[in-house]
């Protein structure tokens, strides 16, 4: 399966990424390559298999509501590029 | 050309569990920026999200209140989206397979039953708050953005409605039903001023029988807003259809302030969310017995409460909807009618001057200073003449404002009504020798005259008087 430039493009713009022409064409390639591989296991009848979202044989896993020490404030915000007052700050978002 | 209006809502409740859906901190509201946060709800890489089984059983408890199926197996997805308010940069949510879904509520309105049908409710996260700081405090402009997760990783149920209402009232009475079910089950705050109930709602207009443009609106935070915004958007979408123009699918903003919806630039909401399952959190497949206490935990429900008080106590539909919209003050109003007084006074009491003195002094009902007991001595005392009605509302403002018993007030304050007929005949005697003139109109069937004298005998005694027996005096007196 063949994908677009534009789609490319929609993908870019979706993750921030600002690409220039020949990296578009770039992935365009790689990510066809990586759809065309899809495309070959799809071939596989699954029809009897049910779908797989976990790999584990594991349900149920539940903790109880009790509440646990946060971390301390000044802590928090201590690996942020940008903070104040105990708040993450962030560049206009629009 | 026939127009109908068609409305389906979105609501988020948050559960009031002690801890997060996934990790241990606190979901009190308020509190500094960012102190009830831990690796798990900030993102840190190689933290792990552990489910909060109360918040699952809230759900599946809301889902069975709502007639839904529970689904035997149950998985969560990741949300993902470009957006500050999710440090993960994605929210945990469901997807295809819900906890709870095809339920109905079934609701009273217009004087018609109606049946609204659910089409899902599921469990997934809130995100945190973002304060836009700038000239414009808005986030238009704005010179940077503060990010406050504490509320992220609140559980949160989403409820989403089938297009079932017809109108903005429709959808407010539907509103008010589901928060009067969210606060009997105790699973929410139910503020929609704090934000842990929100609302969301589609409408489009069908042009015979032909489904219109959908558009959604955002930001209504109250049952106010909810109809003012619906209606305004009612009003603009019926006249876009009658003056031939098209309509736009998209999302729009209501302003309480200027009572109108604006469209939201569509780069806000370019998304594409990219689910997939979380591979962090195990499947959810609820035990049938699990599911069975939990049915065995639901509370009357406030329609059928409703449809009871009708029955058994002979209310009108519009008391009975009013002090079953909350659980402690239909509480309050059955526990009044063990007190053995007349269940349509009590209501028109509780529902009348006594809400009316709660919401003056925002004092919830589970702390009213006039407790049941008290009410019922308070009706007890008008019911045996001994004050009337009148003076009953201002003995139970003085009760509220005291906390003293309406007995007692009556006794000290001397408050009683003037009943002894030899004083009372007295001061009718008196009235009418000082008032000749009046009293002469009585005798020519002057009516008015009546409520002039009967004014002189209030003035007299201060309003002590009862009125029955003062005018059924006075009448006598002047007969003949």
């Amino acid at each position: 399966m063949a994908i677009s430039i534009e789609d490319v493009e929609h993908v870019a713009k979706l993750a921030r990424l600002a690409l220039s022409e020949e990296e578009k064409e770039t992935y365009r390639k790689q990510l066809s390559d990586v759809l065309e591989h899809a495309r070959i296991i799809s071939e596989v009848d699954t029809s009897e298999v049910p779908p797989t979202s976990h790999s584990l044989p594991l349900s149920n896993v539940f903790r109880d509501d009790v509440t646990r020490p946060s971390l301390p404030v000044e802590e928090v915000t201590s690996n942020a590029p940008w903070a104040s007052e105990g708040a993450f700050r962030v560049p206009r978002i629009v | 050309m026939k127009l109908e209006t068609i409305i389906g809502l979105e609501i988020h409740a948050e559960l009031n569990t002690r801890s997060k859906m996934f990790c241990g901190c606190e979901t009190a509201f308020g509190g500094p920026p960012n102190s009830k946060t831990c690796a798990v709800c900030l993102g840190h890489p190689g933290s792990l999200p552990v489910a909060n089984r109360e918040a699952v059983g809230d759900t599946i408890l809301l889902g069975l209140a709502l007639n839904c199926e529970i689904s035997p197996r149950s998985i969560f997805h990741r949300k993902n989206y470009f957006y500050p308010d999710m440090p993960k940069n994605f929210q945990i949510s469901q997807y295809d397979v819900p906890l709870t879904r095809n339920g109905h509520l079934e609701m009273d309105v217009g004087g018609k039953t109606l049946r609204v049908g659910i089409t899902r409710v599921h469990l997934e996260e809130d995100t945190g708050k973002s304060i836009h700081v700038g000239e414009s405090g808005r986030i238009h402009g704005a010179d940077f953005s503060l990010e406050d997760f504490n509320r992220a990783g609140i559980p949160l149920a989403e409820i989403v409605t089938e297009p079932d209402l017809r109108s903005p009232e429709e959808a407010r009475a539907f509103m008010q039903l589901l928060r009067a079910t969210l606060e009997y089950l105790g699973i929410s705050d139910c503020k929609m001023e704090e934000g842990s109930l929100r609302c969301d709602a589609n409408i489009s207009i069908a042009v015979d029988g032909q489904l219109g443009t959908k558009v959604e609106i955002k930001n209504m935070n109250s049952f106010r807003a909810l109809q003012r915004a619906l209606a305004f958007e009612e009003e603009r979408q019926r006249f876009a259809i009658e003056s031939g123009e098209k309509l736009m699918q998209e999302t729009r903003h209501w302003d309480d302030a200027s009572g109108t919806t604006h469209p939201l630039r569509s780069k806000e909401e370019a998304f594409d969310y990219r689910y997939f399952p979380e591979p962090d959190l195990v499947p959810i497949e609820p035990d049938p017995a699990w599911v069975e206490e939990l049915r065995g935990r639901l509370p009357e429900l406030p329609q059928a409460r409703l449809d009871r008080f009708r029955e058994q106590y002979g209310l009108a539909e519009e008391t009975a909807a009013m002090l079953t919209s909350e659980k402690a003050l239909a509480d309050y109003f059955e526990n009044a009618v063990e007190t053995g007084q007349d269940p349509v006074e009590l209501a028109k009491w509780i529902a009348g001057d006594l809400v009316a003195l709660l919401k003056e002094a925002v004092v919830p009902v589970r702390s009213c200073p006039v407790g049941p007991r008290g009410l019922g001595e308070l009706v007890a005392l008008v019911a045996q003449k001994i004050i009337s009605g009148k003076m009953a509302k201002d003995v139970l403002k003085e009760a509220f404002q005291s906390g003293r018993s309406p007995a007692e007030i009556v006794e000290s304050g001397g408050l009683s009504q003037i009943a002894d007929s030899g004083e009372m005949e007295q001061v009718v005697d008196e009235v009418i020798a000082d008032n000749p003139a009046a009293a002469d109109d009585l005798r020519a069937g002057k009516e008015q005259a009546l409520k002039f004298l009967m004014g002189q005998v209030m003035k007299k005694t201060r309003g002590k008087a009862n009125p029955e027996m003062a005018s059924d005096l006075i009448r006598k007196k002047l007969s003949g």
